[in-house]
């Protein structure tokens, strides 16, 4: 499987995406800095990992969202490559207009760093069908601006199409139905405020993310 | 001679989008003896300068800025001042 990992100024979960990758599926994995204009011939899987892109100035993911880089993710999207936002890239790929909603402010005003239960709403994504019959996964979160917010009319639309993919089992943040995954109408984008990329292997606590990684390895 | 015109962006969350930061500014106010505060929004102003002479199509220009990048219309709306 080959995959690249986006860099942008401030990420900081950038090599943790590049090892878990390499642990867990065996993937090559590209560094990818924000300034390309192109990205890597046959990528299955585009990563934009966690962190503070451009100091989350502005809006989380605000300036990111209109790196040069940006314009070969949208083509590569529209032709069926998996893309996965993790936490500051789930907030640069709603800014980008790539997956609907945004993240606000967390309910309480507090950085939230913890490990989290999930429920896994939709295992038949290619994001998900490796959890098989686990309908549940442990990771763990680290941000102040997770809580996602759409209006009603999209929250029921996703819902109704199944695009809701993980939802929090204990709302942590105020995020609206307690989402804290969705995918795009397609199906290969997807938003995840939580860190697959912190939970791949038992010794970090949990092994649940390398699951996430094995689903998109299997539909490559 | 172009001249130049002075730009000024409030940015506030839309008000179905609940300010988690007004409120806690409200509930401070009150504690401090404030108790007729109400509605409490935090937002952000930006301040610029824009070459040109003409207020309208400046002001045009800066709204579309607003679109693009300085307001998120998901959940923000915005108020444009030009002089």
């Amino acid at each position: 499987m080959k995959a690249a990992v986006l860099v942008f100024p401030g990420s900081n979960c950038d090599r943790d995406c590049k090892v878990a990758l390499e642990r867990s599926v065996g993937a090559q994995v590209s560094m990818v800095w924000h300034k390309e204009t192109e990205l890597p011939a046959g990528l299955d899987l585009i990563v934009l990992p966690g962190g503070f892109a451009y100091g989350d100035y502005l809006r989380c993911g605000a300036i990111a969202a209109l790196s040069p880089v940006m314009s070969a993710v949208r083509d590569a999207a529209s032709k069926g490559v998996a893309v996965a936002g993790i936490c500051n890239g789930f907030q640069v790929l709603c800014e980008a207009g790539l997956l609907p909603g945004a993240l606000l402010r967390n309910v309480g005003l507090k950085y939230v760093c913890k490990f989290i239960d999930l429920d896994v709403v939709n295992g038949q994504t290619r994001f998900t069908a490796a959890f098989g019959e686990t309908r549940t996964a442990r990771m763990t979160m680290g941000n102040g601006e997770g809580n996602f917010f759409a209006d009603e009319d999209t929250l029921d639309r996703l819902e109704g199409e199944g695009q809701v993919v993980f939802r929090y089992r204990e709302n942590p943040n105020g995020s609206a139905r307690s989402i804290a995954g969705i995918v795009n109408e397609a199906g290969n984008v997807l938003g995840l405020m939580p860190h697959p990329d912190r939970a791949f292997e038992s010794a970090l606590g949990s092994a649940d993310g390398a699951l996430l990684f094995k689903s998109v390895m299997a539909s490559a | 001679m172009t001249g130049v015109l002075k730009a000024k962006v409030h940015v506030f969350l839309k008000p179905g989008v609940l300010d988690v930061q007004g409120k806690a500014v409200e509930a401070e106010l009150h504690t401090l003896g404030w108790d007729g505060v109400s509605n409490v929004r935090v937002g952000r102003a930006i301040e610029f300068q824009i070459a040109g002479d003409d207020p309208t199509r400046a002001r045009d220009e800066v709204n579309r800025m607003c679109e693009r990048l300085l307001a998120n219309p998901v959940i923000e709306g915005y108020r444009v001042e030009v002089a």
